[in-house]
C-alpha cells in the first residue's frame, strides 16, 4: 500500500498528529527526568496506567473513554510516587517500584476476574497509534500546549531546579508545586504514550530522546529541542516504516530512538577519542 | 542597633527519632561574620539547611531578617553556597553562563563578566559545566552566589577544591563584601580561616559548645577542658599560620 494514499485517512492523520504531539510532549518533560534521575518513572506510571485500565474496563466503561477515565488513577499514582520519592525512608527508584508493582499485580488480578476483557487489556500493553481517538487526539493538544507553556513560563524555576533541588529552595523556588506541576503532567503523558507505544515501551518516549539529545553536549535549551527533534523524528519515520512495512508502530518508533541514541553514543565516542590519546 | 539578619531560638532537628542538633540559639546581626567550626556529623550543614527551609526543624522557630521562616519571602537578599561533593549531575546540560544566572537570568553581562574574571574563569563562560574539574565547577558556584550581590552570603565548605590563589581571592573578596556589610556566615573545618576572617565563632557539636571570638576560644578554660590543651592550642597556631599567610582583614 502505497503510503500517499494511506494519509488522506482521517485515522492515520489522527496517528500522526497524535503521534507528533505526545512525541514531543514526552521528549521535553523527559530532559527533566532524565537529569532528576526519574527516568523509571515512566516505567512505573506505564504499569499504573495497566492497572487502571484493568479497573476502567472492569467498570465496563466504553473503550472509547478508557483514556481519559484510566487518567485521574495514574494522576494520583504520580503523586503517590512523588511523596514516596521525598520520604527519608524509601529510595526513589524503590518507590516507583512499590507503585508500580501495585498497578502491575491490580491488573493481572483484575484481569483475571473477567474473562471477557483480557484480549483488551492486553493490547494496551502494545499500543496502537491507529486507534486514537478524536478525544484523545484534543487530549494530547491541550497537554502539549500546557507542557510547552510551563516550560516557558518556568523555564528559570525548572532549570535551577533540575540543577540542585536544595539551591532551588534558597532562591525562594516553590519546588515542591514545580514538582508536582512535573509529576502530573508526566502521569498525563505515559497515559497517552500508552497509545502510541504500549504499555510496556511508555518509559522509552520519556527517556531515550533526551538520553540522545544529552551526547550531543549542548545547553539546557539546545538539548531540550534536540530531544524533541529526535522523539518527532522517530515517530513520523516509526509511523512510516510501521505501515510500509507492515510493523506495529509502538516497537518500530523505540528502535528508531535506539538508532539514534547508538548512533550518536557511537559519534561522541569517535569524536573524543584523538583528545584521549594527546 | 543592626538588624538581626538571623535568629534561632531553641532549635532541635531529629532524624529518624535521633537529635542531629539540639537546643541551639543563635543570632546574627547585619554586618556580623561568623564562622561555624564542628567535627564531621556535628551538625553545620544541618543547622544551615534548617535556616535556609531546606530541612524543617522538629522544634524551635527560626527568624530571617525579621520575619518568620514560614512567612520569608525575601530569597534574593540570600546567597548560598552548597557543600557538593560529587552532587553534580555528570550529564548535566547547562553552560557556565546559564549557571552563573540560575535564579537571576536578568543580570547585566557586564557584571557577569567581572565575577568570571575575579574566579579566572571567563574563557569558560560557553563550557558545559558537567565538562570542567572540580575545582573549576566550585568557582562556578562562586560566582554565581556572588553575582546575586546578596545581603548574607552562606558558605559551607567553600573552598575544599581551590587552589591556594584562587583561594585566597575568594577570602579576600568575600571579606571586602562583608566591610561594605554583607553579613557572611561561613562553615568550615579550616578554623585558620574562621580566626582570620570572621568574628565570631561558633562550634557545634550537635549542640553549641562555644559561641564568641576566636580569641576568646583560644583562652577559654571551657575549650581548653572540651578540646585538651594540645588540640587548643593547635587550632590557634593555625590561625597564626593564616594570619601570616594573608593580607587584609583583622
Amino acid at each position: 500500500m502505497e503510503l500517499s494514499n494511506i494519509v488522506h485517512y482521517e485515522f492515520v492523520q489522527r496517528a500522526f498528529l497524535a503521534g507528533i504531539l505526545i512525541a514531543a510532549v514526552t521528549s521535553i518533560l523527559g530532559v527533566f527526568l532524565v537529569l532528576r534521575r526519574f527516568s523509571l518513572i515512566g516505567d512505573g506510571l506505564g504499569h499504573i496506567t495497566f492497572g487502571s485500565v484493568a479497573v476502567v474496563m472492569l467498570i465496563g466503561i466504553s473503550p472509547v473513554y478508557i483514556t481519559i477515565a484510566a487518567l485521574p488513577l495514574v494522576m494520583l499514582s504520580s503523586l503517590a510516587i512523588l511523596k514516596l520519592t521525598q520520604s527519608k525512608r524509601i529510595q526513589g527508584d524503590a518507590a516507583i517500584g512499590v507503585v508500580s508493582s501495585i498497578g502491575i499485580a491490580a491488573g493481572i488480578v483484575l484481569a483475571s476476574l473477567s474473562y471477557g476483557y483480557n484480549l483488551d487489556l492486553f493490547s494496551y500493553l502494545f499500543g496502537n497509534i491507529l486507534t486514537v481517538t478524536r478525544v484523545e487526539l484534543i487530549i494530547a493538544l491541550g497537554v502539549f500546549i500546557t507542557v510547552v507553556a510551563v516550560v516557558i513560563v518556568f523555564y528559570d524555576d525548572l532549570l535551577a531546579v533540575t540543577f540542585d533541588e536544595e539551591l532551588a529552595i534558597t532562591m525562594g523556588i516553590k519546588t515542591k508545586r514545580l514538582n508536582v506541576m512535573l509529576f502530573l503532567l508526566t502521569a498525563v503523558s505515559a497515559v497517552l504514550a500508552m497509545k502510541v507505544a504500549g504499555i510496556m515501551l511508555v518509559s522509552s518516549m520519556l527517556i531515550l530522546p533526551p538520553l540522545t539529545a544529552l551526547q550531543l553536549s549542548l545547553s539546557f535549551k539546545k538539548t531540550i529541542f534536540a530531544s524533541v527533534i529526535f522523539s518527532l523524528l522517530s515517530v513520523i519515520f516509526g509511523i512510516m516504516l510501521a505501515f510500509l512495512l507492515n510493523l506495529p508502530a509502538g516497537g518500530t518508533i523505540v528502535l528508531i530512538n535506539i538508532g539514534f541514541l547508538l548512533f550518536t553514543f557511537g559519534a561522541k565516542k569517535i569524536v573524543a577519542s584523538p583528545g584521549k590519546e594527546k | 542597633m543592626p538588624e538581626e539578619v538571623i535568629r534561632v531560638d531553641d532549635l532541635t532537628f531529629c532524624y529518624n527519632g535521633t537529635a542531629v542538633i539540639r537546643d541551639i540559639f543563635l543570632t546574627v546581626k547585619r554586618g556580623d561574620y561568623l564562622g561555624i567550626a564542628g567535627s564531621n556529623g556535628s551538625g553545620k550543614s544541618t543547622l544551615i539547611k534548617n535556616i535556609l527551609n531546606i530541612l524543617r526543624p522538629s522544634k524551635g522557630t527560626i527568624h530571617l531578617f525579621g520575619q518568620p521562616l514560614s512567612a520569608f519571602n525575601q530569597w534574593h537578599k540570600i546567597g548560598y553556597l552548597p557543600q557538593r561533593i560529587n552532587a553534580l549531575n555528570y550529564h548535566f546540560p547547562g553552560t557556565v553562563n546559564e549557571i552563573i544566572q540560575l535564579g537571576k537570568p536578568q543580570n547585566n553581562p557586564a557584571d557577569v563578566k567581572n565575577v568570571l574574571g575575579l574566579m579566572g574563569i571567563v574563557h569558560l563562560s560557553e563550557k558545559l559545566i558537567s565538562e570542567l574539574s572540580y575545582g573549576e565547577q566550585q568557582r562556578v558556584m562562586l560566582a554565581s552566589t556572588l553575582i546575586k550581590k546578596p545581603e548574607l552570603l552562606i558558605f559551607d565548605e567553600p573552598t575544599t577544591a581551590l587552589d591556594p590563589e584562587t583561594r585566597d581571592t575568594f577570602y579576600s573578596l568575600t571579606g571586602e563584601m562583608n566591610l561594605q556589610g554583607t553579613t557572611v556566615v561561613l562553615i568550615t573545618h579550616d578554623t585558620g580561616i574562621i580566626g582570620k576572617y570572621a568574628r565570631h565563632l561558633l562550634y557545634l557539636e550537635k549542640k553549641v559548645i562555644f559561641s564568641g571570638t576566636f580569641k576568646d576560644f583560644c583562652v577559654s578554660p571551657d575549650m581548653t577542658g572540651f578540646f585538651g590543651l594540645d588540640s587548643q592550642h593547635m587550632i590557634c597556631h593555625q590561625h597564626d599560620k593564616e594570619g601570616n599567610k594573608h593580607h587584609g582583614i583583622e
